[in-house]
């Protein structure tokens, strides 16, 4: 019986754990601006393609450094040019600028790469064969459960025991009062991209390590994963997503794996409807309460 | 303020409208000396990559022979090409916009379900098309407008059903992707053969923009497979092999036309398995063409790199270049650049000479191909080795 | 300077101006050789109309009532499926369903009908699956608005993208084969045979949206989006006027989805995903949230641009312009720059929420010259202002910094910035200016 799940579990942990470090970045950054950051896929896709430029020129180890920059740069300036005018316009507004950013980074990607799909390159330790029990597998599907849990173990004590964490959780509570409060919102927001698209840069490694083919969508999907994993766990809570990210990642490979493949992206979204109907502020989430 | 900005804008769109008709008026009416021929094959999307090989292999022919002689008037040929995004809904307004820009004919598409969505708009206009290398019958089938000088489906899954049943594979797991005429298709002529010779079939379907095929491969190991038959586009087909490799997948792969490509011998060079494909063409068929398309790739590096940055020669490379001659004999036969003439002129029609094999038409308008080339992947050079031809029976 | 007209003269030009416009239409289809470049003049208004249409009923339900519904993609879906399975002529069956055995249905509404009522029938046997389209997504998003429609923006937007994308999969299932042709395409099914086809009844929803928004539904509706809690205290049932909007706003976009069928000939369900519902949104952006005018000037904006005008972006040459980074794909770039642009320094859109009105127009042709006119004194006059404001923050900025300087000289000297006052029970109020 484990004999033959065992392949679809690795496989699910793995995508689960690449998906948790997408989430990450939605979770924070709604549970700031109560924004939706749809362009945030497209930055993992982009982290990927920059990737695969940088690594002609540049020894690997340069090259991951790099595009972990690239990806905190690319964040936050789109944080400050589509999303930081319209912060005081209504939410919808401000939703289709990142719908008009995604839009266009997808189509700048089309772009750039002739649309054809690009192939990742070798990071010859995590590509690496190994066996575990009956299932064979890459090294990275190891790896990537321990590093991010790591790295989610860190980010927490970060929100939980520094200051700018602190700033960030009184933000996340209240925006106005926390800024009247003297805090300074545009820093703790740009913090807040810093760390989502960090990571994202992260997690592109990994997962394009594993499934080594970009193209200019490559990012929606995982994108849109990523962004049901934090509503699953509870928008806004780091712990959540991650707990999210890894039943989706499982899931959607045991479906697979029992012969549903038609359906192993739409029940991603029927878990979405199913814990919206019952459990609208998901696993960790707490109540929010609509002030008149 | 803000009427004037409406104003000011709806002005410049208005004069964007004038020049873009501008834009596309100028290509000429047709009764000068230029003739055109419109390229309908995708440039991006899922079948990108292959359409661009394909849409080489024609700009090959044009560079090799520019004019062409009907009647006693010399005409200059003129390529028209549009990209259909290899997505059924866009390849509509792209055949559109080909039949608007007046060519005499249409070569294209590389992947069936775009070739598919367009000939309703071939036939409305009565604009012949010819198609390279889309194999679904479906194609001709109800279009008295499109021809195609490759082989069928029925034809490809019966071959590749054989081949693998006389290689002692006794089960088969099938893998098409939702959505795709070309991989559904010819999954289900392979499934009709190989149950007919009695062997046994697991079919799986992945849908769009899936890029994680580790369930997909493993569904293989644990069902207890013999081959791995996954007849999709490149871009699965460098994932799927990625897979397979890091998964230890223990049984040949098995695909169509589409994996004959440099895309599939790089993701397979160096990695543990085992890829055979059937094809329409094999390199050193032809030593003239395949020197001269190399050379031509040398020199001009945008050649080189819609073909996926190095010189090796796709299939469909080869079939593209036979598309642009058969096109020009058809002009010829019909003795005028109208399109009606031309589809006229295009059921009796008999060409030989072309690096491919000779072509003519039966009664649907596909050409009369009896034989596919079966090729192996090496994966230590990384280049593709001929195996046999193998036939349907 | 503001003239009016009165009601009858008003009604008088639309009606000529539609007229006028179906005339040219119809004629144009006939005449317009399909050899010409004009002829995309005639696509992009046939797939114009139909974006138009699933636009207008976009914005009902985002512009109107305030709901962020990202669902129109999935409806649309259903709507076509719906139109393509029932007038699929009998004898085409076996080709179109080859790997189901000819399929479940084995007859086609349009054929039935003809049979029996010559042209007549024709076009009834296409209005009726059409309208069957309609119906049949308006009962579907009824089930669908019964538990959505309880969640609040952000949620209900990825809800109902997430409910479009379970449908699309659905269609795709190889057990429903025999009636959906699994995931392949279905094709042969009857289409219109002139484009002022899906111009009339794309004309037609629209004119229905536009009654509906007059009409006290329309206030309730705009009441929800401005502040649904006093709709509620003004007594009108939420949950019912959201409901109505949500099921008529699918009725239509099935109704579009139906027309697109039969533009594209063949439909599969591939292409009905998020990117096509973004498409359609930012349709609605450009032409104005909560302007049905806007949305239609936007459909045809976006069909002609996409489909025409920027076309030569990706061939090389464009406007007489050729540059070798024009390739394949720079069309799009040009394009989503330019729906960001629109996005952040016009996002009131082409319309912002004004409709099309006569006064308005034949004010603002008046005014055309004096506006023009005009025009470059505004720029030095808005210009100036902007120097003035630029030197103004400046003024502050350096101000602030002196202050900062001072405070800190203050605390360095070791004077106390803040001065606790007195406290009262056990509030702490702090002067903030210090004495």
């Amino acid at each position: 019986m484990l004999q033959t799940w065992l392949p679809y579990i690795l496989a699910g942990i793995a995508v689960g754990g690449q998906y948790a470090l997408i989430a990450i970045g939605y979770t924070m950054v709604y549970g700031i601006l109560r924004l939706i950051n749809f362009a945030h896929g497209d930055v993992f896709m982009w982290s990927g393609l920059i990737m695969v430029y940088l690594i002609t020129v540049l020894p690997l180890w340069v090259s991951v450094i790099l595009v972990i920059i690239f990806a905190i740069v690319l964040g936050t300036t789109i944080e400050k040019v589509a999303y930081r005018p319209l912060r005081s316009a209504p939410r919808m507004s401000i939703m289709i600028s990142a719908i008009g950013v995604s839009y266009l980074l997808q189509n700048f990607a089309l772009y750039i790469t002739g649309g054809l799909t690009k192939t990742y390159p070798e990071i010859g330790f995590l590509q690496k064969t190994i066996k575990i029990g009956s299932a064979t597998t890459k090294m990275v599907t190891v790896i990537t459960p321990v590093l991010t849990i790591v790295l989610v173990f860190l980010l927490v004590m970060l929100i939980k025991h520094t200051k700018i964490g602190m700033a960030m959780r009184a933000v996340s509570r209240d925006f106005e009062t926390s800024s009247l409060m003297g805090i300074d919102i545009n820093r703790v927001i740009t913090v807040t991209f810093v760390i989502g698209c960090g990571l994202a840069a992260i997690g592109s490694v990994l997962y394009f390590s594993n499934y080594t083919g970009i193209n200019p969508m490559s990012g929606a999907m995982p994108g849109l994963k990523a962004f049901v994993a934090a509503v699953f766990g509870g928008i806004g809570s780091v712990p959540g997503a991650v707990v999210g990210a890894f039943v989706i990642g499982i899931c959607e490979n045991l479906i697979k794996g029992a012969g549903w493949t038609t359906f192993s992206d739409a029940f991603t979204f029927v878990l979405l409807i199913v814990i919206l109907m019952v459990k609208p502020t998901g696993l960790f989430g707490e109540k929010n309460i609509d002030k008149v | 303020m803000k009427k004037i900005l409406v104003l000011a804008l709806s002005l410049v769109l208005a004069m964007l409208a004038l020049a873009g008709c501008g834009g596309g008026g100028d290509s000429g009416s047709g009764g000068g000396d230029t003739i055109k021929i419109g390229v309908f094959e995708p440039a991006s999307g899922d079948n990108g990559a292959g359409g661009k090989q394909e849409t080489l292999g024609i700009q090959y022919a044009n560079k090799m022979c520019p004019t062409v002689t009907i009647g006693d008037k010399e005409y200059n040929v003129e390529l028209a090409i549009v990209d259909n995004e290899s997505d059924n809904s866009k390849a509509v307004t792209a055949a559109q916009n080909l039949v608007s820009q007046n060519v005499s004919i249409v070569l294209g598409s590389y992947g069936s379900g775009v070739s598919i969505a367009a000939a309703d708009v071939f036939a409305d206009a009565g604009m012949p098309a010819i198609g390279v290398t889309c194999t679904n019958p479906q194609v001709t089938a109800d279009c008295e407008q499109y021809f195609r000088i490759c082989f069928l489906d029925p034809f490809q899954g019966t071959v590749l059903a054989n081949y693998a049943w006389d290689s002692g594979c006794k089960k088969a797991y099938c893998l098409s992707k939702l959505g795709d005429d070309y991989s559904v298709g010819l999954v289900n002529y392979f499934v009709e053969a190989f149950k007919g010779l009695g062997g046994e079939v697991v079919e799986e379907q992945f849908p769009d923009k899936n890029s994680d095929f580790t369930s997909y491969v493993a569904n293989a190991k644990n069902k207890g497979c013999d081959v791995f038959f996954a007849p999709v586009s490149t871009e699965a087909a460098a994932l799927i092999i990625d897979q397979a490799e890091a998964q230890d997948l223990g049984m040949p792969i098995l695909a169509g036309d589409t994996w004959d490509s440099n895309v599939i011998t790089e993701a397979a060079k160096g990695k543990n398995v085992d890829i055979t494909v059937t094809t329409f063409y094999q390199e050193g068929g032809n030593p003239e063409f395949d020197e001269g398309i190399k050379a031509w790739m040398e020199e001009d590096s945008t050649a080189m790199t819609n073909n996926g940055g190095n010189t090796d020669l796709a299939a469909v490379t080869a079939m593209g270049y036979d598309a642009y001659f058969v096109a020009l004999e058809a002009m010829k036969a019909a003795g005028s650049t109208d399109p009606a003439d031309i589809l006229a002129a295009l059921p009796a029609l008999q060409v030989s000479g072309l690096v491919c094999g000779d072509v003519s038409f039966n009664e649907t308008g596909d050409a009369n191909k009896t034989e596919a080339f079966v090729k192996r992947c090496n994966t230590e050079t990384g280049a593709w080795e001929f195996v046999k031809t193998q036939s349907a029976e | 300077m503001e003239t009016t007209l009165n009601k009858k003269t008003k009604s008088v030009l639309s009606v000529a101006a539609i007229a006028l416009f179906l005339v040219f239409v119809y004629l144009g289809d006939i005449m317009i050789s399909p050899g010409s470049s004009w002829k995309m003049l005639i696509t992009v208004i046939e797939k114009g109309s139909i974006y138009a249409l699933v636009a207008a009923s976009m914005n009902l339900l985002n512009g109107f009532t305030g709901l962020f519904s990202l669902g129109q993609a999935g409806f649309m879906l259903i709507g076509a499926y719906t139109y393509a399975i029932f007038t699929i002529p009998a004898a085409s069956h076996d080709a179109v369903y080859q790997y189901f055995e000819g399929g479940a249905i084995k007859w086609s509404i349009v054929e039935a009908l003809e049979g029996s009522l010559g042209v007549f029938g024709h076009y009834l046997g296409m209005l009726i699956p059409m309208l069957g389209a309609g119906l049949l997504v308006a009962v579907i998003a009824f089930l669908i608005g019964i538990p959505v429609l309880r969640l609040k923006s952000d949620y209900l937007a990825i809800a109902t993208l997430g409910f479009a994308e379970i449908l699309r999969a659905f269609f795709q299932w190889n057990t429903l084969g025999p009636v959906t042709n699994g995931s392949n395409v279905l094709r042969k099914y009857t289409t219109y045979g002139n484009a002022i086809f899906p111009v009339l009844i794309s004309m037609l929803c629209i004119a229905i949206i536009l009654l509906l928004i007059n009409s006290t539904y329309g206030r309730a509706f705009r009441a929800i989006r401005d502040d649904e809690i006093a709709a509620e205290a003004m007594g009108i049932n939420l949950f019912k006027h959201k409901e109505i909007s949500f099921v008529i706003s699918s009725f239509f976009a099935g109704i579009s989805g139906a027309l697109l069928a039969m533009f594209q000939t063949t439909i599969n369900a591939t292409p009905f995903n998020t990117v096509m519902t973004y498409e359609i949104l930012l349709i609605v952006v450009i032409g104005g949230i909560g302007s049905i005018t806007g949305s239609v000037i936007g459909a045809f904006l976006f069909t002609a641009a996409s489909e025409w005008w920027l076309r030569g972006l990706d061939a090389g040459r464009w406007l007489g312009i050729s540059a070798s980074f024009m390739r394949p794909g720079f069309r799009k770039v040009v394009f989503a720059v330019l729906i960001m642009l629109i996005v952040l320094f016009y996002s009131r859109g082409i319309m912002g929420d004004k409709e099309f009105s006569w006064d308005r127009f034949i004010s603002g042709l008046k005014n055309l010259p004096a506006n023009l006119k005009a025009w470059p004194s505004r720029r030095k006059a808005k210009a100036a202002a902007k120097r003035e404001a630029r030197a103004a923050n400046a003024a502050a900025r350096s101000r602030a910094k002196e202050a900062k300087a001072s405070n800190e000289a203050r605390k360095a000297s070791g004077e106390a910035l803040f001065t606790p006052l007195e406290v009262s029970d056990t509030v702490i109020v702090f002067d903030k200016e210090g004495k």
